[in-house]
């Protein structure tokens, strides 16, 4: 039985394994092909890493990717592609920062307002996708893409006018003013320096770790035990497996799909708080395309909630590290694209023949026992 | 096996989504300017600078080209070194930049106002570096002072400028419409490219209609990066009778050169594009060159090089620095000869501008 718990562990680990090896040995390919040293780039790549400032910037771009992922690995868990959560993040951002910046509150009660209006507008709007879904059939590929044009090119570029601090725009004087009106000190959550430095030294440059990281983790629990500890989890699971067989169990697909379309974008509606934190409104800085890369990293982490948590860390290694590349002159930047594409690709490839592995293995032993049966 | 179909359709559909993004950066390394730099004194020997791009980055044949120029200039001219660099293109990671710059280099240009929140951020963090962001003021109007000591902000009266080539469209058309692309609307900065624009066609003839769209909109940054997107618009506007078609959108605006070509090729009588930034008949592509009417210079490499200069010289102002037309730091180009019969009228207009004869708007309001 023990060794059957270390076969699975290394099964399961070979795929994320062979994906990386393959990804660095493919990329120092075409590092060679630019005429660049793949050591040179890959020891500068780490070099930079290894600084506890630029690990603080690495867990900033995990956190938000991390939130991501989960959201996207919800709906993969029963089959629902939820290509929505880059609208839905946005949108919900928007609006708890401009419900943020209209209230003011003690600090608790005022992060929990806007956490909340965050949850709600990302679960609300994923929720149309849902009922769609489930009412009329349309395909939430279709849908949630629809939703993500109509969100970020007209909601949010409406509201964004709507809600112009100080009614309109000054073009004369600075472009720093453009967004909504700034939330209170009160509302923004606050840095955990403090928390790291209990374990490591100071961190200089006045880089600061998001308090959203926290938040991230807790994510990752309730959405461990939502899986796997719950009855929805179990339902979740087993619809995404065998819809049908689901159905004959007494599980309501619809119910599932509405559900799971909701929770997928109630996380979604999280993954902006690190950067509304940072800015303390919403502003032309606020970052765009999380929510695609989080459809990235929960494929990487095959929806499991440590697998998304390194699928994430290692983007967010990469992002950081393509800025010393164009520094030190190692490399060019786009290298690190080149690999954030294959790692993909060769994860995917590497689920698949592990996959099939473990398949054939499994009816190899069971036809073992069937044979010690007849004897 | 129809699991797996879905997940294949869904990774394609999703590979679309990421190639979109990343299409349409024809990046053309060369496109070098061909203005040749200012004078000064060769005393910048040990000096470095840091630069950092924005949206489209080096090779957009404009914004981003005319501060790559001036950094070029200052090495040429000052005898610095300097180092370069781009933004992700979600932008995530500018204030990281901005840093890596900082602890290299004493000087730190950042071109484009998304920087401005993130410099004044690092510039506070690194008091011994000084930074300069370009199109924003980096003042701190409610206390009447710059947000730092060691930023300075370089901003451009666009709409003196738009104006100017407005009036050059005026003079020009032979239809009577003429058209605008602005690469980005509603955060203010555009809108006054599209003010000086409207304001010069009207100060030549009132009665010429005026097409104007925008590629996207605020808080979508698409709308610099997005050829495709501007030739769609421009073959638009060509088809809808206007002959001359003004752009302010960055590495937009190679598609619109593109439309005047094809347009002019199939149709037969010959329509324009006037370029925004940088002088744009040296850095678009060779084939699409005589279609460039004049351009908008918007002189992003002066700023960038006076930048580094007073940092040499020890000189460095922090907070705004303007650049207007009596300073040339915006004006029009006259490359290809186009413009050369109405350069009359074009100084003309130029001198009363400056003489306060004419109060240019710089918004749509």
């Amino acid at each position: 039985m023990k060794n059957e718990t270390i076969r699975r562990i290394m099964l399961a680990l070979a795929a994320p394994f062979a994906a990386v090896v393959f990804a660095t040995i493919a990329s120092s390919i075409f590092l060679l092909i630019a005429g660049s040293n793949p050591f040179t780039a890959y020891g500068d790549m780490f070099e930079y890493g290894s600084r506890l400032e630029i690990q603080v910037d690495i867990l900033n771009r995990a956190t938000p990717l991390y939130i991501s992922g989960v959201a996207a690995a919800i709906g993969f868990r029963m089959n629902l592609f939820n290509i929505g959560v880059e609208g839905q993040y946005r949108l919900a951002a928007i609006v708890a920062a401009y419900v943020g910046a209209s209230v003011s509150l003690p600090g608790v009660l005022h992060v929990g307002l806007i956490l909340i209006v965050a949850m709600l507008v990302g679960g609300a709007y994923s929720g149309v996708a849902g009922v769609l879904k489930v009412t009329r059939g349309v395909n939430e590929v279709i849908s949630t893409i629809m939703l993500n044009a109509i969100a970020i090119s007209g909601l949010i570029a409406w509201l964004v006018r709507e809600w112009q601090a100080g009614g309109s725009v000054d073009a004369t004087a600075t472009n720093l003013g453009v967004g909504t009106e700034p939330i209170d000190e009160s509302g923004l959550i606050p840095n955990i320096n403090s928390w790291l430095e209990l374990f490591t030294r100071e961190i200089g440059k006045g880089k600061e770790l998001t308090g959203v990281f926290l938040v991230a983790v807790a994510v990752g629990i309730l959405y461990h035990i939502l899986i796997n500890r719950t009855r929805f989890g179990f339902d979740l699971r087993a619809t995404g497996i065998n819809p049908f067989a689901a159905r004959v169990g007494g599980v309501s697909d619809k119910k599932m799909v509405l559900g799971a379309m909701v929770l997928s974008g109630v996380v979604a509606g999280l993954v902006g708080m690190a950067e509304i934190a940072k800015l303390g409104r919403f502003n032309p800085n606020f970052v765009g395309g999380l929510g695609f890369a989080g459809i990235a990293v929960a494929l990487l982490g095959r929806n499991h909630p440590g697998g998304i948590a390194i699928g994430a860390l290692l983007f967010a290694f990469l992002d950081t590290a393509s800025g010393v590349l164009q520094v030190t002159g190692s490399a060019s930047r786009e290298i690190v694209f080149i690999m954030q594409g294959i790692i993909l690709l060769a994860a995917v490839i590497a689920y698949e023949v592990v996959q099939r592995f473990r398949i054939r293995e499994e009816a190899r032993l069971a036809s073992a026992l069937l044979e010690g049966d007849a004897q | 096996m129809r699991k797996n179909l879905k997940l294949i359709a869904t990774l394609a559909a999703i590979l679309g989504l990421f190639l979109a993004a990343c299409g349409g950066s024809g990046i053309n390394k060369d496109a070098g300017q061909a203005a040749a730099c200012p004078d000064g004194e060769n005393n910048g020997d040990g000096v470095t600078a840091g630069l950092v791009f924005d949206i489209g980055g080096r090779g957009d044949q404009s914004f981003n080209d005319s501060a790559a120029a001036g950094i070029e200039c200052a090495k040429s001219v000052l005898g610095i070194e300097f180092s370069e660099s781009s933004p992700n293109d979600d932008g995530s990671n500018r204030a990281e930049l901005l840093q890596l710059q900082a602890d290299n280099n004493p000087i730190v240009i950042a071109v484009g106002f998304l920087f401005a929140g993130d410099a004044a951020t690092v510039a506070a963090n690194n008091p011994d570096t000084n930074f300069a962001v370009i199109d924003d003021a980096m003042m701190d109007w409610e206390a009447g002072g710059p947000i730092a000591e060691n930023a300075a902000g370089l901003t451009f009266a666009e709409h003196e400028g738009s104006f100017l080539v407005g009036a050059a469209a005026a003079l020009k058309t032979e239809t009577g419409t003429v058209g605008f692309i602005g690469g980005v609307c509603c955060f203010g900065l555009i809108e006054k490219f599209e003010a000086g624009f409207i304001a010069g066609v009207k100060a030549v003839n009132p009665d010429i209609t005026i097409i104007s769209q925008y590629i996207t909109e605020f808080p979508d940054f698409d709308g610099f990066n997005a050829p495709d997107r501007a030739k769609e618009i421009a073959l638009a506007m060509y088809a809808d009778g206007a002959d001359i078609v003004y752009h302010a959108a960055g590495g937009s605006g190679a598609g619109l050169f593109e439309a005047a070509m094809e347009v002019s090729q199939s149709s037969g009588s010959k329509v324009w594009g006037i370029g925004v930034d940088s002088d744009q008949y040296n850095t678009v592509d060779e084939a699409v060159r005589e279609y460039v009417l004049t351009s908008m210079l918007k002189r992003v490499d002066n700023a960038v090089f006076l930048a580094i200069q007073s940092h040499i010289n020890g000189t460095f102002q922090a907070g705004q620095t303007a650049f207007g037309l009596s300073d040339d730091g915006v004006g029009y180009s006259t490359s290809g000869g186009y413009v050369d019969d109405i350069v009359d009228e074009l100084e003309a207009f130029k001198a009363d501008i400056v003489a306060g004869n004419i109060s240019v708007p710089d918004s749509m309001e």
